[in-house]
């Protein structure tokens, strides 16, 4: 694992864990422009990416759908799959080849399960990715590269 | 002596997005001292007013260049301003980014918005010197890719990492999109071995620098460049405080470790 | 300098000799004058129009002219103005630009004729609020060259203090009642004498071309045992911890709220400081547009565009800007010039329409600090 990685799972998940986790992963690859999933689909699968990047996009009638975030080397590719429906709430597809540690998010869910502690210790990692995007979303909310640096025009 | 603005001509206007203009500036006469990259100038638009406004590019030759956003009744006229009109500039002003200081490390600049616009010559002159410098990266973050500034030219620094971010892309970008922060993860440097130069609105500098102090580098290594409202110049009309820092004399590029603090007072 | 003279004696003749030499050497003298019910600073043209007579009765947002009976010239406090009414002016021309119909542009400095001020009566704690100037405005890398011109020509005659005014604290502000050097001459009023000390070349030159006499040890203890016991007569202090640690350490107080209740932001405090230096710009053009003038102009940390950032003001409460004020002049003032920017004069108490004292709010500040079990001293 590319040390990037696991310094940035390192801070939220114990290596214990993290080793645990990563034993159950696939390594992917994807050529540029593969869609790994649409919004509402069953969201059953989950990356970490190791190299490259991948837009999450939002469908939007009579345009290119509008990314609203891209992701790159270390991120979690996909949170739907731990929160009931299980439903994906935007789309993704891969801008450049990217390379991936892909999961099955049944068998993880499984595991949350039948191991309280590495249940709580994954729910605890994607909680802090979680909040680290809702950050920068509310962050950008606030256009602070706008004219007046967020003030508003007056 | 307190300071008269001396005759420049813009000698070139270049839009470089809706509401920002780069004006290339070579003195009338005699010119001011040499800037150095970071450090401002007083820029006068004849009947408007002046505004502080660090140089986007220094030449050899004594000309220099601004880039400026209409925001105001000053900006506006300084980016009305055509080829063949002379300004007034007074300066230079301030402190600069003392880049020689990181010399054999690695160079991490992060730029949001018009922010780009005072590491320029910064980012420039250590691409000049790569031998001077361990790896240079470069992360800019954006509103829009119709917003970005110096876009055909960040394609060519020869950097070992430039990345460009933006807040709300249009179909045609191909890019990253989000905080320029997520790009720190793709830049390559040492954290205990680099340099940070940044500029922007107060909130990303604010979330830039604690997160590559929190990656390892030193506060005192991290160098911010901040703003105020600003009259003089010359420390002398009390508009540029921040507590105990006088923007104008003791900034605009100040270090994180003086900074952070008082950064987090509100109303300071 | 070589100011060697011993102390002399003046008495009221020649008090009016000193000021007709003055003005005589084509000096402008301005000193202290009975106008409009308050006793300001203004040109003489003889000592006469001293305050002769006069003193006040101060309290917080109170100032009132009294009648003395032993005719005194200096037994007053400071007054509604200060010396920099006249060194750093509240408007004055920086320069000028004009365009040629071709579009040259040629930017020219504004270099008027300065008056040759000579101040006469400057208290010790506006001696000091002088020195602070000096600092501030011409002590750095930059001068601001009208001040400097102005006050390098100034020629200064302090009036020591034996009567403090009720909303005087010079001592807890590391001053005293007696002139420190900078004076040319320094004048300490005894019974409708002035004892005369000489503080240069300068004022030495000016003393011999005035009818003296030797002032006598007596004269000059007992005028030293008066300004001493001044020390001890001061109306208010403020607490005696280190001010600079208590400002830097009370940014988040609650007492900024309750005086933010009270103030008004009228800037009155500003305005009456002696050493408040801040300043804005105005741009100004005649009707053919080619010709434009930079003013400045007397600017107050209270106004809300003072800190005006494109959007809107950086302190946009009366709490941001009430303590930005009182954190400069006692704190933050001493890491951008090396020393405090106050001297105990009290016009800030006199003068705030809403009797805000500035050492009854450091008192408070102090006493929420130490509730909190930090000391600061």
């Amino acid at each position: 694992m590319p040390p990037s990685i696991a310094l940035r799972m390192n801070h939220a998940l114990p290596a214990e864990h993290r080793d645990r986790l990563l034993h159950v992963a696939r390594e992917a690859s994807f050529p540029p422009g593969t869609r790994l999933f649409e919004e509402g689909g069953h969201a059953d699968r989950f990356w970490i990416i190791r190299d490259g990047t991948f837009a999450l996009d939002l469908h939007v009638p009579g345009r290119r759908a509008p990314v609203v975030e891209t992701l790159g080397i270390g991120d979690l590719v996909g949170w739907s799959w731990l929160f009931e429906p299980y439903v994906w709430q935007l789309g993704g597809e891969t801008v450049t080849p990217v390379r991936a540690y892909e999961f099955d998010a049944v068998a993880v869910r499984l595991m949350c399960l039948s191991d309280p502690e590495f249940g709580r210790a994954v729910e605890h990692w994607v909680g802090r990715v979680l909040s680290h995007r809702l950050h920068a979303a509310r962050t950008r909310l606030l256009d602070l590269y706008g004219p007046y640096g967020s003030g508003g025009a007056r | 002596m307190t300071d008269v603005p001396v005759p420049y001509l813009v000698v070139d206007r270049r839009p470089e997005t809706a509401d920002t203009v780069t004006l290339r500036l070579e003195p009338v006469a005699e010119p001011l001292a040499d800037f150095a990259p970071g450090q401002f100038a007083m820029v006068h638009c004849f009947g408007r007013g002046e505004i502080p406004v660090s140089v986007s590019s220094v030449q050899a030759t004594g000309g220099l260049a601004h880039t400026i956003r209409a925001v105001g009744a000053v900006s506006a006229g300084l980016c009305e301003a055509r080829a063949g009109d002379v300004l007034g500039l007074r300066g230079p002003y301030g402190t600069g980014w003392e880049l020689e200081r990181a010399r054999g490390r690695d160079v991490v600049v992060v730029a949001g918005g018009i922010g780009l616009a005072p590491l320029r010559p910064l980012i420039l002159r250590a691409l000049a010197g790569p031998a001077a410098y361990g790896r240079v990266n470069v992360l800019i973050g954006a509103r829009t890719p119709a917003d970005l500034i110096d876009h055909k030219e960040i394609e060519r620094w020869p950097t070992t990492y430039t990345g460009v971010t933006v807040d709300r892309p249009d179909d045609a970008w191909r890019g990253d999109v989000g905080l320029v922060t997520g790009l720190l993860d793709r830049a390559d440097f040492a954290p205990a071995d680099s340099w940070a130069f940044v500029c922007g609105p107060e909130p990303m500098i604010r979330a830039t620098a604690r997160d590559l102090a929190d990656r390892g580098l030193r506060p005192d290594r991290i160098r911010v460049s901040l703003e105020r409202n600003m009259r003089c110049a010359t420390g002398h009309c009390g508009h540029c405080q921040l507590g105990p820092v006088l923007l104008c004399r003791d900034g605009p590029v100040v270090a994180w470790d003086r900074t952070e603090a008082l950064l987090a007072v509100r109303e300071l | 300098m070589t100011a060697t003279a011993a102390p002399a004696v003046l008495d009221r003749d020649g008090l009016n000799a000193l000021v007709a030499a003055l003005v005589a050497q084509g000096r402008t003298v301005v000193g202290p004058t009975v106008r409009d019910g308050a006793i300001v600073l203004a040109e003489l043209s003889s000592a006469d129009a001293l305050p002769f007579g006069w003193g006040v009765e101060l309290d917080a947002g109170r100032y009132r002219l009294v009648r003395r009976e032993d005719g005194a010239a200096f037994a007053h406090s400071a007054g509604p103005q200060s010396w920099k009414n006249f060194l750093h002016p509240a408007r004055e021309r920086l320069w000028s630009a004009d365009r040629t119909p071709e579009g040259d542009v040629s930017f020219t400095a504004d270099e008027p004729e300065t008056p040759s001020y000579a101040f006469l009566g400057v208290r010790p704690c506006d001696l000091r609020a002088i020195a602070i100037q000096d600092r501030v405005l011409a002590g750095g890398r930059y001068e601001d060259t009208g001040y400097g011109r102005r006050r390098s020509g100034a020629f200064l005659i302090a009036a020591e203090c034996t009567e403090p005014g009720a909303t005087c604290f010079c001592v807890s502000t590391g001053g005293g009642p007696a002139a420190d050097p900078g004076y040319d001459l320094a004048l300490t009023e005894m019974d409708g004498r002035f004892l005369v000390r000489v503080g240069s070349e300068e004022g030495a030159e000016l003393l011999e071309r005035v009818p003296h006499r030797p002032a006598g040890p007596d004269l000059e203890a007992s005028a030293r045992s008066a300004v001493d016991a001044a020390r001890d007569h001061m109306g208010r202090s403020l607490p005696p911890v280190d001010l600079r640690t208590l400002m830097g350490a009370s940014l988040d107080a609650e007492r900024w709220d309750d005086v933010a209740a009270r103030c008004l932001t009228c800037g009155n405090c500003t305005m009456v400081c002696p050493t408040c230096f801040c300043t804005t710009t105005e741009e100004v053009t005649d009707l053919t547009g080619d010709h434009t003038e930079r003013w400045q102009r007397w600017d107050s940390c209270f106004d809300l565009d003072f800190s005006y950032l494109h959007g809107g003001p950086v302190r946009a409460s009366a709490r941001g800007r009430y303590r930005q004020w009182l954190t400069h002049k006692l704190s933050t003032w001493h890491d951008q010039f090396g020393t405090s920017g106050c001297v105990g004069c009290g016009r800030c108490v006199v003068w705030c329409p809403a009797g805000i004292d500035i050492t009854e709010e450091v008192a408070a500040l102090d006493a929420e600090r130490t509730a909190l079990g930090t000391e600061t001293d």
